[in-house]
């Protein structure tokens, strides 16, 4: 009933055509050969180590000597400096907590390039973690704000200065979203991303209501002269194109005591930080006594970052 | 069973042969879209070495074009159920034979979202982190784990549920009931669920508020509703133009009020979320305002989002007009119309203004690259290449030309038609 026609002339029509069929296919495959032609560009191959590196959580102490003396072996090839690369843990019995004063701050905008600095971010294409927005005074709408300023000094009168970088909320709504779990916030408060884990989807920049985070939409170029060799696993370590990074408060600072990099800087004094455990701290002092607000509170992801008034 | 196995290898063997059987218009066509398939790979290898700065996207505005396309597909994949509920559900024989190609569409149409969000990843080589108990799955916190779930439980669900229903009918066997009717059911709910959890992909988000409003998970399976059963409707006539399999008109005319009362539904949604963003009036609406009227002189979407408007609202008319009852042409243009006008309003409609103006208030406007769109068509060929395939290999099983009895050999002939028997 389905075949009218004797099937061996059905099936030799089909062969012939098969045939052809196949030439076509074989065709086919070629061209699309040809298209991955500019994979050929692509530089140093991603080492099986690498590749098979796992999750930050997951490594026993020795692998991570492993992984710390392979970063410091890339670095050193691809910057010609040897770095020490160091997994600092959280201390016991420490809450970070940062306060900005706007009273004082004038907008110079040296601690976005102390950050530059100190974490090793991008020159070119420029990744800032931190963002100084000029805002009129009488206003808090961020969309009045200019955050490319540019005017011979500052600071500007009829204006105040607002400084945003990753405000290390105790509700983050982007380690939340990540997929992968290659952000979270560690026990001293700080929300760190593991470089190596981030697979690249960029959920976390759009989940972030504050625009802390920032993505290596091409390799990054740091100057071999300006590479900072003091670098942490979870913190200043070179990153690569295709995963996220942010301000981690200086992790490989404030780990062993010291202050972040935009707090030394700052020229006015207007940047504080310290443990908020700590009842004597220069932060609990101000939390209690200061004008106190966190920006887009109604967000809900209770910001560990604080703005206040001196007067 | 190894009988078994030869036998269904045998089955797959003369499936992958039929590919490669045709006139030259098929020759044609497949060639076609393996030449833009390969365009597509050669922008993607590109992208590979230079990074995602090859396209359009920045810190502002993190996605583009490529999760604006995965979020349109995914509401096609989901629409086959617009075939299933009806078969299923309420008896209706006319679709009854179709429910395959409905299910073939949204296989390949799932394909395309997988290879839309591999595209959009800054190291897809890290994607087994992505693999439950391989990887480190964050379930179930990311909306988008989930989706990883959803989305492949769906393709294997279609996958199975066609493959089994062709296999049985191309050994002239009737399909067990207990093997795919409880596989068709959760189907109908998956499908609902693909884009509810991809909706809440973005509803989840409280520092959009753009997107962080209730509406969007029935605006997405409206607008789903509409824009798949219109596809469908386009795809059978070609399939009865071009091959010979019969689609009856009446089956057309179901999709159509399928598609007609979902287009309803989508724009009333749509004036539901104009008005309380526009009345309400608050800081908020600057998303809206730049996507319908454009915001300090920054409207690269105004003129996309209108003609997104008009050609569904024309689109609309058509459809509640008799005309399009009549006339096949005319339900085709309305077909068309609300395929483009849904693709603009949730794609790009959706995607990029809720990125502007940027959390901190800075309006970084959007436009993608060539090199994104090359990769964006390329996989449009490659899925419109995979539906092909499928439809390839299942309308001969389907029509019955391609079966166990007229297998080449003797043995499975006898085997064949004691099946019949």
């Amino acid at each position: 009933m389905i075949a009218n026609r004797p099937p061996e002339s059905r099936d030799s029509i089909s062969r012939r055509s098969f045939l052809r069929g196949s030439t076509a296919a074989a065709a086919g495959v070629a061209a699309m050969a040809a298209g991955l032609a500019p994979l050929r560009k692509l530089g140093e191959a991603i080492s099986v180590d690498e590749f098979l590196q796992q999750h930050y959580k997951e490594l026993k102490p020795e692998d991570m000597d492993k992984v710390l003396r392979r970063i410091e072996g890339e670095v050193e090839r691809q910057y010609g400096v040897r770095p020490h690369v160091r997994d600092y843990k959280p201390m016991n019995g420490v809450e970070y907590v940062y306060a900005l004063n706007l009273t004082r701050c004038v907008g110079c905008r040296k601690c976005v390039h102390a950050c530059v600095a100190e974490n090793n971010q991008s020159r070119d294409p420029a990744i800032q973690y931190i963002q100084v927005i000029k805002m009129p005074n009488g206003t808090f709408d961020m969309e009045k704000g200019d955050a490319h300023y540019a005017p011979e000094s500052v600071p500007e009168k009829g204006f105040f200065y607002m400084p945003v970088q990753c405000h290390q909320c105790k509700n983050p709504p982007c380690t939340k979203v990540c997929p992968v779990k290659a952000t979270w916030t560690e026990p001293d408060g700080i929300t760190v991303i593991d470089y190596n884990w981030c697979i690249g989807c960029r959920y976390c920049e759009a989940a972030c209501p504050y625009f802390a985070r920032r993505f290596n939409f091409s390799e990054p170029t740091i100057p071999k002269d300006q590479i900072n060799p003091e670098m942490s696993y979870l913190g200043n370590q070179p990153r690569h194109k295709g995963v996220m990074e942010k301000c981690h408060f200086c992790i490989q600072r404030t780990r062993v005591g010291r202050y972040p990099a935009c707090l030394e800087v700052c020229p006015t004094g207007s940047r504080k930080f310290g443990n908020i455990l700590d009842p004597n701290s220069e932060v609990a002092h101000i939390l209690r006594e200061k004008r106190v607000f966190v920006l887009k509170e109604e967000v809900g992801t209770l910001p560990r970052f604080f703005y206040y008034f001196d007067v | 069973m190894i009988t078994a196995a030869r036998n269904y290898t045998r089955f797959l063997a003369r499936c992958f042969r039929c590919l490669f059987e045709g006139d030259w218009r098929y020759f044609l066509w497949v060639g076609l879209l393996t030449a833009v398939c390969s365009l597509g790979l050669n922008a993607y290898s590109k992208q590979i070495v230079h990074g995602l700065a090859t396209t359009g996207m920045t810190d502002q505005v993190s996605w583009g074009v490529y999760i604006a396309n995965f979020t349109f597909l995914v509401g096609v994949a989901a629409a086959a159920v617009m075939l299933v509920i009806p078969v299923y559900v309420y008896h209706n024989e006319d679709l009854h034979d179709l429910v395959i190609f409905g299910e073939l569409l949204a296989v390949a149409a799932i394909l395309m979202c997988l290879a839309f969000v591999t595209v959009d990843l800054g190291r897809p080589e890290r994607f087994w982190h992505l693999i439950p108990f391989v990887g480190k799955f964050n379930f179930p916190g990311s909306m988008l784990s989930w989706d990883v779930i959803v989305l492949n439980g769906y393709l294997a669900l279609n996958v199975y549920i066609c493959g089994y229903l062709l296999y049985c009918r191309y050994r002239n066997v009737k399909p067990s009931k207990w093997f795919y009717i409880p596989f068709v059911f959760v189907g109908i709910g998956w499908a609902i669920s693909i884009h509810t959890v991809t909706a809440f992909l973005y509803v989840g988000l409280g520092g959009r508020p753009f997107w962080n409003s209730a509406i969007v998970g029935p605006r997405f399976i409206a607008s789903a509703f509409t824009a798949g059963p219109a596809i469908i409707i386009i795809a059978l006539q070609i399939i009865r133009r071009f091959s010979s399999y019969e689609v009856r008109d009446k089956a057309l005319m179901t999709l159509r009020s399928i598609v007609q009362v979902s287009m309803l539904i989508n724009l009333f949604l749509l004036a539901n979320e104009v008005f309380k963003e526009f009345y309400t009036d608050s800081l908020h609406v600057a998303s809206a305002k730049y996507l319908f009227f454009g915001l300090h002189g920054h409207n690269a979407l105004v003129p996309w989002i209108w003609t997104a408007i008009s050609l569904n609202c024309i689109a609309m008319t058509l459809l509640a007009m008799p005309l399009t009852k009549r006339s096949l042409l005319w339900l085709d243009v309305a077909c068309v119309m609300a395929i483009v006008g849904i693709w603009i309003e949730k794609g790009m409609g959706l995607v990029v203004p809720g990125f502007i103006p940027s959390p901190l208030g800075e309006i970084v406007e959007y436009l993608p690259t060539w090199n994104e769109t090359l990769v964006c068509l390329g996989i449009w060929a490659f899925g419109l290449l995979a539906y092909t395939f499928f439809l390839r290999m299942s309308v001969p099983i389907l029509n019955g030309r391609l079966n166990q009895t007229n297998e080449p050999g003797g043995e499975s002939q006898q085997s064949g038609a004691k099946n019949a028997t």
